[in-house]
């Protein structure tokens, strides 16, 4: 049986159904669809992961094989990386869809219609051969992301966040189409095969621009500084199961076509270049930024947005080297943190369920109560400064090897995996232990004006069982094999294998893997970040109680930094759109330097 | 004659778009820029499958071997202006929104979340 095409068909024909039939459906009839649809998804995607791991599986629709090595028809090529993402995204969405099942008070099946439509685009992102495709889900995914974000219409931050994530999105999606087309003018190809042949090795003017462009619309998915602004507002009000989806999977779905088409299709854009260059160097900005603005956040879901820019950063300096040891670094990393990611929203939202808040300052000491939650809250934070057995801890050490030569990205991965972790720590000692500095007027993350989704009451299994499955998956990611990933990284580098075998349908290259990291590497570097998280977030509970000598110059380096940082980020749509035409503007002289 | 003068027309409508969209103080305002970026896209995609002297892609009425403008980009724009068009009127449905429960349609008076 062919599941390629399984993923994408079957959670579009469930939401079109359950959008479709609206009222008409029962509650309990709607959420069984809805969780059956998905859990086949996950089937499916597990299916064509086992059956892509010996090489891209190559299905073309209807059957329109490429005729002389030129692609007629429209193909889904699944690598073992693209199913992957696709399984990472389906087993999201089903804990997300299990979470909701208590969460709204007042639900229409519209909320699971959406979820099931951005489960089936990003499948389709993930897994096709097609550089249009590729746009049209880049699409489909956004449009229902946005409805996602604006679910609570009600409310005034909700419309904020998503207008802002909205136009910026649209305007990056109008700069990816450009590119496109240029792709397309030059060479008169869309197959990602079809076209890296025609393309081969042209140094072109033209070719990067229509790199540059592009990129710049996945990059601004990817939330990469400075096109990340809109991240921040949409994460902090969007329904928490939307969140999920965004932080441990959409983010990084941006990446994922960042590197597929840099590392495949523009072969062009070799390590060392002005344009990768300029990739790692806003991977470097992006670690740092969102690890400052995270640690600067009393707002919990939003410190969490901060800490997935942070970490979209990481991803991106793993795939800013073009190298099969940053390819398996960075796959590795978004494995565990989508995990380790999704559980803490799921922790914020059983919080803003529970105690109707998600203040860090507002909970002060009112978390006793849950001492469940907040051990499952710390764990999360512990897991996420790197603590084994994640494949968060495993990409973080296979990062860090690859990156010898780069002190400052070294340097920034541990500073982002620390600082956030320390971060959510710090609001668990607040929240669940009672302990540090109250400043009930501190700044951070604007007012916590969110309005509840629910009664106050007990929390329901269903809020329960998602998170803890969560974060027994992130542990049990540690022990993945690392040769599969490792060989399927390699190969997205290796586009002219990977056209024979699209376009020839020869057999699939053999590439070999990058060097596993051993295990006592593996848990020095983790000992490090976590040593350092948990010493950062002792700090600052302890900080009144600190010696004047060691309190002031701390507040004289953070406070202006933090002030500075803070006034960056207004909140205002113009402003972010200004950034992102600057970052689009800069990556195109980047390309054009070359 | 003029090959380039679509082009050009395209950057001109993506850099308005971004100007307006910049500068904007008013919600309604700010999509209808948007949507002139996006109607950038159609331009070029226009240009890039135009040939001169030749037929609409349409097979019925002309002899085999006719030149005729590209029908793939003439596809690609239909579907950019379906999928443009979904993000428009999800837009335009937020600004009705914002005004009803904000009162203003100011994106500066929006912006509860900063810092």
């Amino acid at each position: 049986m062919q599941f390629a095409p399984w993923p994408v068909a079957a959670p579009l024909v469930a939401c079109a159904l359950l959008a479709g039939l609206g009222k008409k459906l029962p509650a309990a009839v709607a959420d069984a669809i809805a969780l059956a649809t998905s859990t086949v998804t996950v089937f499916c995607c597990a299916m064509l992961l086992r059956s892509s791991a010996e090489g891209p599986l190559v299905y073309w629709f209807g059957g329109f094989r490429p005729r002389q090595g030129i692609a007629v028809g429209i193909d889904f090529a699944v690598d073992a990386t693209g199913a992957g993402l696709a399984l990472l995204g389906a087993i999201l969405v089903t804990c997300a869809l299990l979470f909701s099942l208590r969460y709204f008070d007042k639900r229409s099946n519209l909320f699971q219609a959406l979820l099931l439509a951005f489960l089936g685009a990003l499948c389709g992102f993930a897994l096709t051969g097609d550089l249009f495709d590729l746009f049209v889900f880049f699409e489909l995914m956004s449009a229902s992301a946005f409805g996602l974000c604006a679910y609570k219409e009600r409310d005034l931050g909700p419309i904020q966040g998503a207008v802002n994530f909205a136009v910026t999105n649209a305007i990056g999606a109008v700069l990816t189409l450009s590119g496109v087309a240029l792709f397309y003018g030059r060479t008169g190809a869309l197959n990602f095969s079809h076209l890296a042949r025609a393309l081969g090795a042209q140094h072109d003017p033209l070719v990067f621009a229509a790199l540059a462009l592009t990129c710049t619309g996945f990059l601004v998915k990817a939330a990469i500084v400075p096109f990340h602004f809109w991240l921040a507002d949409a994460h902090a009000v969007a329904p928490t199961p939307a969140c999920i989806v965004f932080s441990g999977v959409m983010v990084e779905a941006g990446i994922y076509a960042v590197a597929r088409i840099c590392g495949s299709v523009v072969p062009a854009a070799p390590s060392g270049h002005a344009f990768t260059g300029v990739l790692l160097g806003a991977g470097v900005a992006t670690c740092l930024v969102g690890a400052a603005m995270c640690w600067a956040q009393r707002h919990l879901k939003r410190l969490l947005a901060f800490s997935t820019i942070s970490h979209a950063g990481v991803v991106m300096i793993g795939v800013s080297l073009l190298s099969p040891e940053g390819f398996t670094g960075a796959s590795l990393y978004v494995l565990g943190h989508g995990f380790v990611k999704a559980a803490l929203f799921l922790c914020a939202g059983m919080l803003l369920h529970r105690l109707q808040s998600v203040d860090e300052l507002e909970l002060y000491g009112r978390g006793r109560r849950l001492p469940w939650l907040g051990a499952l809250f710390a764990a999360g934070g512990v897991l996420l400064a790197g603590a084994p057995p994640t494949a968060l801890a495993l990409g973080d050490s296979a990062l860090r090897r690859a990156l010898e030569a780069h002190a400052l990205a070294r340097w920034s991965i541990v500073i982002a995996a620390a600082v956030t972790g320390a971060a959510v720590l710090r609001a668990c000692g607040r929240i669940f232990l009672g302990i540090g500095p109250r400043e009930p007027d501190a700044p951070g993350g604007g007012t916590s004006d969110e309005s509840p989704e629910t009664q106050p009451a007990g929390i329901p299994a269903t809020m329960w069982v998602p998170a803890l499955l969560l974060l027994l998956l992130a542990m049990a990611s540690g022990t993945i094999p690392h040769d599969p990933i490792g060989r399927s990284a390699a190969l997205m580098l290796d586009a002219p294998g990977v056209a024979a075998r699209v376009l020839e349908a020869a057999p699939a290259p053999q590439p070999a893997p990058p060097q596993e990291e051993p295990l006592q590497t593996v848990l020095v570097h983790s000992a490090e970040t976590v040593l350092a998280a948990i010493a950062l977030a002792a700090l600052a509970l302890t900080r009144k109680r600190l010696p004047d000598a060691l309190r002031a110059p701390l507040g004289a380096i953070w406070a202006p930094l933090a002030r500075v940082l803070r006034a960056l980020h207004t909140g205002e749509v113009g402003d972010q759109v200004a950034w992102l035409t600057a970052g689009a503007a800069l990556l195109g002289c980047a390309a054009a330097l070359s | 004659m003029i090959g380039w003068l679509p082009y050009a027309v395209a950057v001109w409508l993506l850099l308005c778009g971004l100007y307006g969209v910049v500068t904007s103080r008013h919600l309604v305002h700010l999509i209808i820029c948007l949507a002139v970026l996006q109607s950038s896209t159609y331009v070029l995609l226009l240009a890039i499958g135009y040939k001169s002297g030749a037929v609409a892609p349409v097979f019925v009425d002309v002899p085999p071997g006719t030149p005729a403008v590209d029908p793939i980009v003439q596809a690609l724009m239909l579907t950019d202006i379906v999928v443009e068009a979904t993000v428009v009127a999800l837009l335009l449905a937020l600004a009705v929104q914002a005004h009803e429960r904000g009162g203003s349609l100011d994106p500066a008076k929006l912006a509860s979340l900063r810092g």
